[in-house]
């Protein structure tokens, strides 16, 4: 079955629009990782049975995540001469019910969330009517009416007038949601592997590095360093062997943007590290995933098998004679596993600990070889940069930040999922547009972007447009994607030390500052948040953060105190109530109390019990009413060292 | 002939050889760097930050660690600026936190005034280790014995023979111990150890039984002193040096192993030659 000539990719094309739109009934049900949580396992079991007893001939595939991952589970279904429909959160029960009327031949109105007229294929630049089945692929873009079918459906919001996906544009995630991860014909049918193609047979490596560069593409990681130099410089390096690493360490707390990337359309990045490997002249690479990520894992494992099959991973690839193997390398569940030289280390076998740079892996990275080192999020963009040219690319975006940046929005936020955007869009469109805004009508205090790594960006700067310059710019970085959206009942100084736990615990603990720095910082923030606070702290804090920010080896210390620096910058006044008032606005924090303090409220219950039984005696005399009040007190004074116990816990 | 790039160090302009790390050219001009986990005779590992100084290249300036940055011409480096002392204080002070009671960290103090560190560790969590792997870069580059590593992460991270156990591997020549610039790791006998050989026996050392020796940075129980195995005898405490057994009597001595000169090994690995 392999894959040698143009004809041969055609063919593949065609029998993967034969699975995609079929002249048949077909199911599709969300079995990524936020589909399998909301439980999309057992209304996939549920459709199999159902389709089995009613005698119905079905397609049931399983597919990505479309990024409304609040809608989870979702089923998706396609009838011959109807738009796709999109069932939201889909139970069991409601399963047997779509199946039934699947039956019928009228798909149920009931629990509908969107409908999909026509597929867009970004690739090609067409759009393929659905309604038509396969012989509707390659229409042109754009003018094209809508299908009649459309009315018998025309409550139904259509998928690009949902508040939810209107203002995304799906460059990275063109594919998930849509084909299933499984089939490689579904992803050549979409486009895929034309790129490649086009680059072996007809782009010169120098071409194709410029065509990157004209794109203007910046390393999705976090850092934004731009992609087309940074395969300039691994070409340029002296040395036959060169490697190409994919980094998919995602470990932020809250960012799953490279998870649902590698479970939904593990080929984009695998199309992607082919062109680069091409680019720069390298002949092996590595898919670094977390081991985390199990199903992940096994998607990559199955596309890289696939591609092998198909011989568009090996030895020569599409009959070009350029040979190229991914070899697949789990992390052990270290999060600065995820910085460039770490990554390296932890491949080769070795502790996970940066190195200093220079060298740059550019020049000696894996096994002293030069070596290109990119996130998922920036290889998957590649295949569509080179099929519809960089100057394509350039024109979506800012001055300085092209492109789009996929984000997951997590928190307090009522459409919680994954968004693809372009680069500037505002803070405001994301939350309240596309976001439906912050829960339970709950006010808006800060959006944390970036991670342990980013910072916290206050309600005031709602209108900040997102790009790698402004969110630094406000203290923040735009990280690898993942954005927190916290209401007025989250403490900040609470947040701040969380994200300190977190990277004090996962300091590699090589060069000082990050190693003790962190850990005193996240001390100190606890002692804060437990009213033990004292007058200066919050200044040893900056001052400490900006040591530990300037002195730290890699990127993990060097951005470890931006949660702090910005929580102290937007929000110090709270700082300051917990300092001078021992007090938590938000009533997050709880106080603890210091053997001492326990040992003088202790002191002050006994007094106030002596005075109570003094008073009772001077009232009463002796008697039994007096007993009855001495004993009250007592009652109450245990009550009080009950509390203060609490506290220490 | 070697070939020199001009830079200025603390304003004052100096040719150097190209191949040198900033931290090589200010000792050839005798500008003092202070330094922790650097030593000639081995890979530098850029830990410590304290030898950071700032780079002003193309008019722009950034911190870097001068142990591994190499020189490049018309590079201008500040060894003593406002912004260094400052990071350089809370960084000692932050060692001084940690290892209060090393006299390295207590005279690096000393000298930049420091009488108290803000933030006091609980006693049980100080230490005098101060992770800068001197100790097993020394194992691995000069001595080959690979006898101990890291293990943990974090404030977490110690020094240990693997698994926590006598390694086999540990030649006990001392020479952790006398490379450690803060008198934290120390010899000990751990597990059943056979006596290795009694100074004047004959038993040869490198052989199996030596196993169940180990270096364990402060472990429990550590009585102190390179010395503490029989036999054992380190002479004095040279940088740069190592330990070797003596042939005839089975103790260990010093000799001295020449100075890595990474700027050069580096070049010319990157240019290919290193291949």
């Amino acid at each position: 079955m392999r894959v040698r000539t143009l004809e041969d990719l055609l063919a593949a094309k065609k029998r993967g629009l034969v699975t995609l739109y079929p002249q048949k009934t077909k199911i599709m049900v969300g079995m990524a990782s936020c589909g399998i949580a909301s439980g999309s396992r057992v209304v996939m079991k549920a459709l199999k049975d159902e389709t089995r007893k009613l005698g119905l001939d079905a397609h049931i595939s399983p597919i990505g995540c479309i990024g409304s991952c609040y809608k989870e589970p979702l089923v998706d279904v396609i009838q011959p001469g109807k738009p796709r429909l999109t069932y939201a959160n889909v139970t069991p029960v409601k399963a047997l019910d779509i199946a039934r009327s699947l039956e019928g031949g009228k798909p149920s109105l009931d629990g509908l969330f969107t409908r999909i007229e026509r597929d867009e294929n970004l690739v090609e630049d067409t759009k393929v009517t659905i309604a038509d089945g396969p012989e509707g692929g390659g229409r042109p873009a754009h003018g094209a009416e809508k299908h009649p079918a459309a009315k018998e459906y025309a409550s139904v919001p259509e998928f690009c007038d949902v508040p939810f996906f209107k203002q995304q544009k799906r460059i990275v995630l063109r594919n998930c949601g849509i084909i299933d991860p499984d089939n490689i014909d579904e992803y050549i049918a979409r486009g895929g592997y034309f790129a490649l193609h086009k680059v072996l047979t007809q782009i010169p490596p120098e071409k194709v590095i410029e065509e990157v560069k004209i794109s203007g593409l910046r390393g999705r990681g976090g850092a934004g360093f731009p992609t087309g130099l940074k395969w300039q410089l691994t070409r340029n390096s002296p040395g036959s062997v060169k490697y190409i690493i994919c980094n998919a360490d995602e470990g932020d707390p809250g960012a799953y943007m490279d998870r649902s990337v590698l479970e939904g359309d593990p080929h984009s990045v695998l199309e992607g590290m082919t062109i680069g490997a091409f680019a720069v002249g390298a002949n092996e690479g590595y898919i670094y995933v977390r081991a985390e990520y199990p199903l992940a894992i096994e998607k990559l494992q199955k596309a890289i098998k696939q591609a092998e099959e198909y011989g568009l991973l090996g030895n020569d690839i599409l009959g070009s004679g350029f040979n190229f193997c991914v070899k697949l390398s789990k992390g052990a569940g270290a999060f600065v596993c995820g910085e460039e030289t770490a990554l390296m280390a932890s491949i080769e076998g070795r502790m996970g600990e940066p190195k200093p740079r220079p060298p740059f892996p550019a020049q000696s990275g894996l096994w002293g070889k030069p070596t290109n080192i990119n996130n998922v999020e920036t290889w998957a963009n590649v295949p569509v940069i080179m099929a519809r040219s960089g100057k394509w690319y350039s024109e979506i975006g800012t001055e300085k930040s092209k492109g789009t940046k996929v984000f997951s929005l997590v928190g307090k936020i009522n459409n919680s999922g994954l968004i693809e955007v372009p680069m500037g869009i505002s803070l405001r469109d994301i939350v309240f547009s596309i976001g439906g805004g912050v829960t339970d009508n709950g006010k808006l205090k800060a959006i944390q972007t970036g991670g342990p790594s980013g910072g916290f960006i206050p309600e005031s700067l709602i209108d900040l447009p997102v790009d790698y310059e402004r969110l630094t710019g406000a203290g923040a970085i735009m990280g690898s994607g993942g954005m927190v959206i916290m209401d007025e009942k989250v403490c900040m100084v609470d947040m701040a030390r969380f994200f300190l736990t977190f990277t004090a615990a996962e300091s590699c603990g090589k060069c000082t500052p990050c190693r003790i720095g962190t850990h005193v910082m996240n001390d100190t923030l606890t002692r804060i948040c437990e009213g033990q606070g004292k007058e200066g702290d919050i200044e040893f804090l900056e001052e400490l953060a900006q040591t530990v920010k300037t002195l730290s080896l890699c990127g993990l210390g060097q951005t470890a105190p931006n949660p702090v620096l910005t929580a102290i910058r937007y929000f110090r006044d709270e700082y300051e109530t917990h300092i001078k008032e021992k007090k938590c606005p938000a009533k997050v924090c709880k106080r603890k109390f210091t053997p001492e303090e326990i040992a003088q409220m202790k002191a002050e219950a006994a007094k106030r019990k002596a005075a109570a039984a003094a008073k009772s005696q001077t009232v009463t005399g002796e008697g039994p009413a007096a007993g009855a009040v001495g004993k009250k007190a007592s009652s109450q004074a245990k009550a009080e060292k009950k509390d203060a116990g609490k506290g220490k816990d | 002939m070697q070939e020199k790039v001009r830079i200025k160090i603390d304003g004052r302009e100096i040719a150097v050889d190209k191949y040198f790390t900033i931290l090589e050219a200010c000792r050839e001009v005798g500008v003092h760097v202070p330094t922790l986990c650097f030593d000639e005779a081995l890979e530098p590992y850029a830990a410590c930050r304290l030898c950071v100084v700032e780079l002003v290249t193309k008019g722009t300036k950034k911190f870097v660690a001068s142990c591994v940055y190499p020189v490049e011409e018309g590079a201008e480096i500040r060894t003593v600026s406002d912004d260094i002392a400052r990071h350089r204080k809370m960084l000692v002070e932050l060692y001084l936190s940690r290892s209060p009671n090393a006299k390295r960290i207590r005279r690096l103090a000393d000298e930049l005034g420091i009488k108290e560190p803000r933030y006091k560790f609980d006693k049980s969590l100080t230490h005098n280790c101060v992770v800068c792997a001197m100790c097993i870069r020394a194992c691995s580059e000069i001595v080959g014995a690979y006898a101990i590593g890291f293990s943990g992460r974090g404030m977490k991270k110690k020094v240990e023979p693997p698994f926590h156990r006598g390694s086999a591997a540990c030649i006990s020549c001392g020479t952790c111990t006398t490379i450690c610039p803060t008198e934290a790791i120390t010899l000990q006998e751990i597990d059943q150890v056979k006596t290795v050989h009694e100074p004047g026996g004959a038993a040869g050392v490198g052989a199996g039984e030596v196993s169940g020796v180990a270096a364990g940075a402060g472990a429990e129980g550590v009585k102190g002193g390179a010395a503490a195995l029989p036999g054992a005898k380190v002479v004095g405490s040279v940088p740069g040096s190592r330990a070797t057994p003596c042939a005839v009597c089975s103790a260990f001595e010093l000799i001295p192993v020449p100075p890595k000169h990474y700027g050069k090994w580096l070049s010319e690995k990157l240019s290919g030659k290193g291949e």
